[in-house]
């Protein structure tokens, strides 16, 4: 059937004829991708538009690569103006307090009476099973504090450090994608960009060793990690 | 910083040239971009990809630009007087070079039909993602893209260069 593509020049475009150029780019769905494929196999007069559009397509890549790039200048522009704006210090605490504040501001009053009382109750439950483990173990004898002969007794030279990392973010990771994993990890930025690679700082106590190869485990599993190694 | 604009800064640059067609203001313009990306990293909300909210970010700038200079009006009246003189497009199928020429037919486009064109093309962005750049609704996106084309068309068929379509 020709009713595809309809006579252009007289009458408005059908929607299969609109979803030619992004059929081209590959950026429809599936579901129009194929919508589109079938259309192509049943109308040569769309299949003979949807060659013109691959011509226009790769002239246009064509066209705007002739433009070159911008000189440096245009970088020195801005990272003199960068360094010209006052000190920012990010803080994570803060960013969390920020989404808790934000996400709490999104509620509605009735949702917050709600989950005001139910807080409410929770705490009710649980003083009430602290009461009843109390009242329990009301005869069991008092405990010290005191040195446990069985361990050894080691003392650090001096504040061990939280582990650091290398880590290559993959190419199509969003900048919000990291800052969820920052966050996710108590992770920050501590160097980086040489080479793709960042230098990341985890929380703010020292770990184990298998503890930190569970992590660079951890790290190297995530979708926008593409590659992340343990580090000084 | 580095790494977004070392990522970013060729595509947004070109981007901006094709709309306000001043190399000198193209660079100022992307300055400006990252600058204000640097400013407000913290509302970007991870829902589009971060070249949609750079181009985005982009265009109004270039179109502040092309309000600030007296001389430039938005309309495709004043764009094709200010369209590239060198050579139209009648000369440049005198060249039997149809890709030229069709490079030059992209060229004479309205600032409108070119960005869309560009958004499509060149920087391969979704319905959806053109229709976040331009602050327009997917089916003007659509529509707008289809008339760009036929436009084309007729500045190729104007050059003598039929493509069977439309």
């Amino acid at each position: 059937m020709m009713a595809t593509s309809k006579k252009i020049l007289e009458q408005e475009p059908t929607e299969i004829e609109m979803l030619l150029p992004w059929h081209a780019t590959g950026t429809l769905n599936a579901r129009d991708g194929r919508r589109v494929d079938e259309a192509l196999a049943r109308d040569p007069q769309l299949a003979k538009q949807y060659a013109a559009i691959r011509e226009e397509y790769a002239e246009t890549i064509h066209l705007n690569e002739s433009l070159g790039a911008p000189s440096v200048r245009a970088m020195q522009k801005l990272f003199a103006a960068i360094d010209g704006e006052p000190a920012r210090k990010r803080s994570v605490s803060l960013d969390i307090s920020a989404r808790i504040a934000r996400f709490f501001a999104g509620l509605s009053p009735r949702t917050l009476a709600w989950s005001a009382g139910l807080g409410a109750v929770a705490l009710l439950l649980q003083a009430g099973v602290i009461g009843a483990v109390l009242v329990k173990n009301q005869n069991a004898s008092f405990q010290t504090a005191s040195l446990s002969t069985d361990q050894p007794i080691t003392r650090a030279l001096g504040p061990e450090a939280p582990p650091r990392a290398l880590v290559r973010f993959a190419p199509d990771a969003r900048v919000a994608d990291i800052t969820a994993l920052l966050d996710n990890y108590h992770a920050s930025i501590i160097d980086g960009g040489n080479g793709g690679l960042f230098r990341l700082q985890f929380g703010d106590r020292a770990m184990g060793k298998d503890e930190i190869a569970g992590l660079m485990r951890k790290l190297q599993k995530e979708k926008i990690v593409s590659l992340a190694v343990a580090a000084q | 910083m580095q790494v977004l604009y070392g990522r970013h800064h060729v595509r947004v640059f070109r981007f901006g040239l094709r709309l306000v067609r001043d190399e000198q203001i193209a660079e100022d313009l992307i300055s400006e971009v990252f600058l204000d990306v640097w400013r407000q990293a913290g509302k970007f909300e991870g829902r589009s990809a971060v070249s949609t909210w750079l181009l985005a970010i982009t265009r109004f700038k270039a179109l502040s630009a092309l309000r600030r200079r007296k001389d430039v009006e938005l309309d495709d009246k004043a764009a094709n007087a200010i369209e590239d003189t060198s050579d139209d497009p009648e000369v440049a199928v005198q060249k039997k070079d149809a890709s030229e020429a069709l490079r030059r037919c992209l060229t004479a486009l309205s600032p409108e039909h070119r960005e869309i064109v560009d958004l499509v093309y060149y920087h391969e962005k979704s319905v959806e993602e053109v229709a976040e750049i331009v602050a327009i609704p997917e089916n003007t996106v659509k529509t707008r893209l289809f008339y760009a084309r036929k436009k084309l068309a007729g500045l190729l068929k104007t050059a003598g260069i039929e493509r069977g379509w439309p």
